[in-house]
């Protein structure tokens, strides 16, 4: 099978991929005729083509079962087997939503350890599992400082503060939220800037939000003075928890001063990205934001658990409960981790990342020289100086097998190269990319060809973005018809 | 206990410190002040891979599993047969341990199954262009309303009555978060207050049945709202597709497609429009190119509508979405094909007919609504939902949804292609019995 060959190539009429069963009570009669619907073109493949098909695509694609994935912010980490297997039970995939609560206890269970599991983690006080996905967690986490603030008849905190160093997510959702960015600058050691905060912080700022350690992978020391400034001035100190593995085990985020934050399961408990979700996106709060929560959360009473709604809560963000199966492989995760367990995993996480740190400055520009914690942010600034971008770099590390770090973000670091090993990660295998970013290095100083062309050896080369720009082609359509 | 997924030894640490030049692991910890890092974590013991399997076990077989019984609820979450192809693609694991494809290089797999994704979801609604996927079914509905407010510079919501309750919750959570009003419209009436962005319906509707599109449709449009339709990609085998009657935004749960009932999730939104609109539209889309040897190849496009580059200009802050379930769609409907996705509509429509007529011949019953339906319909009982549902069970039938509070002494049960006639019969007996 041609390797550019999509579903219809494959299609010839006639073909099944599947049998059914046929009907085995009396045909009704028919529906209006308007309600009927014409004609529906879909492939007719047979079973053995289509999954010759794609298994053949799944070759053309890297995984974290395929080698080192250090993207920076995105903690991919190994995903041990048997989670999936768990997650897979019947009596846990098959479960309906709707089901009565006293059919699906097991599940509310493990839904409710979770819960404590999460919340004794960050040390906060309650957690909602609803949302699916981070910037799901931390839209709710928004939606809740906006009703905290008009509960209290705030209303006119329509601010909030962030760090020029943020996801991008954290704009996007206080827009989402219909409220208004503030950015607060990073100083010289790339920690908030309190200069800066204390001009911004005023009556009409609802919150500021901080990733902890920041996206530049550093820990700010001043969170204690940060939280307090925020705290006398009326605001609220939201979490975005993207870089949770640096602290579990070490400190709690709720100790820190932080009031909220938003978790992404898919990362620090080590569920699969799945290319793209499904993720999981946790919020945990303080006293104060508790009644806020999106619902329901899971309440226990005398052994038995039940969906309860808090009194003031934002309200539901999604069809359901969240993503159940996603709580499965965290929960089998959580359960596997005691506290010396968790620990252990934060200190791996930030050793691997201070020794790609240490054995890689020599070679790259490292704009913040000082202890990382999970990740390292180096610029190719070296490089770029001879004409060699970071983009180059990141598609000379595929024709090594390895998966580039994140690149150009955070966006206070010209050419970012940001590198998050994680703890999964051994000695041997942070050795062979050392190893490939020196030569790179050296590449870029005396053979930058090989750098702009590259990659050479991937299943297709450096593709024309701007053409798909230009000449949007987002789909196929059958028998070659155009609308 | 030693984890399988720590591959250090302490001889590894211990190189590494020295490499680094610190020498304990402490000192790297050393921003944090130090009355933060005495924090006590009270977690329990952990446990390992042979004793959690057992424990996960004994919870999943602790719950009422509706794979060991006749099962007729749906309301939004449907039980339809997954064949086998779907699970062995999307387990394989270059597939689900992959992130977002931003290395378009290594992520082919991927992204061609995106393209293939988008294709299949136009093909099936009718509409012209489609995104990557959203959460859920509920969240598109929102995304779509932000969006119609976003392009018709309007700030009112106009839902009908008929959508899906917790859909509208939904709804409802957004449009405060965002300060726009959300108006709810009488089921049956056609008129839209002025000045609104969108009419959200949904067909068929919470209820089972069709509504009545193309007059709404035109009514809305008439005054420049646009139209956010809610479909059952399942019906769509079978009936008639929105882009047939003039919708402008077609959203849908794409559960049925692949993906089992999961206690309510992961699910996956579906999310297309008219093309266009496509720059406008939140989430992903993978759009086709070459590499510069001229090979055929897959990126993500129209990316300056996304969070990471336009920031609180994007058009949503959705990021991680639902991939591996689009994926799972996609497998479902090549499996499937024309044929089948027919035959599966066909099967749930005479199958729900079947025992729709059988039950409202039971003395004390009727159908609530007298209106063609698809796969679900409400029916009045004599005695009290809550009731049914007991009896019911002690058959090894778990009923309908309790809609007693929309409707009195209501359910809306579900017949899908997984019901046999067996079970629709015991269903039926049973309900007689009362």
């Amino acid at each position: 099978m041609k390797h550019h060959y999509l579903l219809p190539d494959i299609s010839k009429p006639g073909r099944v991929g599947c049998t059914l069963p046929s009907l085995d009570v009396p045909e009704g009669s028919r529906p209006p005729e308007e309600l009927l619907r014409q004609e529906l073109e879909l492939p007719e493949v047979s079973e053995v083509d289509l999954i010759r098909y794609f298994t053949a695509l799944s070759k053309l694609n890297y995984g974290v079962d395929s080698g080192f994935y250090p993207l920076g912010s995105c903690t991919m980490k190994y995903n041990p087997k048997w989670h999936e297997d768990v997650a897979k039970l019947s009596g846990f995939a098959a479960l309906h939503p709707w089901q009565p609560e006293e059919q699906v206890q097991g599940a509310l269970r493990l839904m409710h350890e979770l819960q404590e599991y999460l919340t004794e983690v960050t040390g906060m006080n309650a957690t909602s599992l609803v949302p699916v996905a981070g910037a799901h967690g931390e839209l709710a986490g928004l939606f809740m400082v906006k009703a905290y603030h008009q509960d209290r008849g705030h209303k006119g905190r329509t601010k909030i503060l962030l760090t020029d160093s943020s996801h991008g997510t954290n704009p996007a959702s206080v827009a989402m939220c219909g409220m208004e960015t503030g950015v607060v600058a990073s100083d010289d050691k790339g920690d908030l800037d309190l200069k800066s905060l204390d001009s911004m912080m005023n009556d009409e700022v609802a919150a500021l939000t901080l990733t902890m350690p920041s996206t530049l992978g550093l820990f700010d020391p001043k969170i204690a003075e940060i939280a307090r400034l925020v705290h006398e001035r009326g605001g609220l100190l939201g979490g975005d928890g993207a870089n949770l593995n640096a602290l579990m085990g070490q400190a709690k985020l709720g100790e820190l001063g932080f009031d909220y934050v938003q978790l992404n399961l898919h990362k620090t408990f080590s569920t699969p990205h799945g290319g793209g979700g499904p993720g999981s996106g946790p919020v945990c709060a303080m006293e104060n934001l508790v009644e806020f929560l999106p619902t329901p959360l899971v309440a226990e009473e005398k052994g038995s658990y039940r969906f309860v709604a808090p009194t003031k809560s934002i309200g539901r963000i999604a069809s359901f409960y969240g993503n159940f199966g996603v709580m499965v492989k965290a929960f089998a995760y959580a359960r596997s981790l005691g506290p010396e367990e968790l620990k252990r995993i934060s200190e791996d996480a930030v050793l691997n990342a201070n020794y790609l740190k240490e054995k890689l400055k020599p070679y790259y520009h490292l704009p913040y020289d000082r202890t990382c914690m999970h990740e390292v942010v180096f610029s190719g600034k070296k490089q770029k100086a001879k004409g060699v971008g970071t983009v180059d770099i990141a598609k000379r590390l595929l024709d090594y097998g390895l998966h580039p770090p994140t690149v150009y973000f955070p966006l206070i670091v010209s050419e970012a190269l940001m590198t998050e090993p994680t703890e999964t990660e051994s000695k041997e295998t942070l050795d062979e990319y050392i190893a490939a970013m020196k030569e790179i290095a050296g590449d870029a100083a005396e053979n930058p060809d090989i750098l702009h062309s590259a990659p050479h050896n991937t299943p297709v080369r450096r593709l024309d973005e701007a053409g798909a720009f230009r000449q949007l082609d987002v789909r196929w359509e059958m028998n070659g018809k155009k609308k | 206990m030693p984890l399988p997924y720590l591959p250090h030894t302490d001889a590894d640490r211990r190189e590494m410190l020295r490499e680094i030049g610190v020498s304990s692991v402490e000192e790297l910890f050393e921003d944090i002040p130090r009355e933060f890092r005495n924090a006590r974590f009270s977690v329990p013991a952990p446990l390992s891979e042979l004793e959690l399997k057992k424990e996960l076990r004994r919870l999943a077989n602790s719950n009422t599993n509706p794979d060991d019984y006749a099962c007729f609820l749906g309301a939004g979450s449907y039980r339809h047969f997954i064949p086998s192809t779907v699970d062995h693609i999307i387990g394989r694991s270059e597939f689900y341990t992959a992130y977002t494809p931003y290395q378009a290089e290594v992520s082919q797999g991927t992204l061609q199954t995106v393209y293939e994704y988008q294709s299949l979801v136009c093909q099936l609604t009718g509409m012209e262009v489609s995104n990557a996927g959203m959460y859920d079914g509920s969240t598109s509905a929102a995304e779509a309303a932000m969006m119609a407010c976003n392009m018709t510079g309007r700030s009112k919501v106009a839902v009908v009555a008929t959508v899906h309750p917790t859909y509208r919750d939904v709804l409802h959570t957004y449009c405060r978060g965002k300060d726009l009003a959300l108006v709810t419209l009488d089921a049956e009436s056609g008129d839209l207050p002025p000045d609104c962005a969108c009419l959200i319906i949904q067909q068929p509707n919470f209820f089972g049945y069709f509504e009545e599109m193309d007059a709404r449709v035109q009514k809305a449009h008439d005054g420049g709202a646009l139209v956010v339709a809610i479909v059952d990609p399942t019906s769509l085998g079978m009936f008639r597709p929105p882009g047939d009657y003039g919708v402008d935004i077609t959203v849908g749960e794409a559960q049925p497609l692949g993906t089992p009932t999961n206690f309510g999730g992961p699910y996956l939104g579906i999310f297309a429009c008219r093309k266009e609109y496509i720059r406008r539209m939140p989430g992903r889309i993978v759009g086709k190119t070459v590499d510069v040897d001229g090979r055929p190849g897959y990126v993500m496009t129209l990316v300056t509508r996304e969070q990471y580059i336009r920031r609180e200009r994007a058009t949503s802050n959705i990021c991680t979405s639902e991939s591996l379930m689009a994926l799972a769609a996609t497998v479902y409907l090549a499996t499937l094909g024309k044929a089948g996705l027919r035959q599966v509509a066909e099967l749930c429509y005479h199958k729900a007919h079947y025992a729709a007529d059988a039950i409202s011949k039971l003395k004390g019953y009727s159908l609530a609504f007298d209106r063609p339906f698809f796969k679900e319909f409400a029916v009045n009982c004599p005695v009290p939902p809550s009731q049914v549902n007991k009896a019911l069970l002690d058959q090894r039938i778990i009923g309908g949804l309790d809609i007693s509070h929309l409707v009195d002494n209501s359910v809306l049960l579900c017949v899908t292609e997984m019901n046999t006639r067996q079970e629709i019969d015991r269903l039926v007996k049973t309900l007689g019995s009362l």
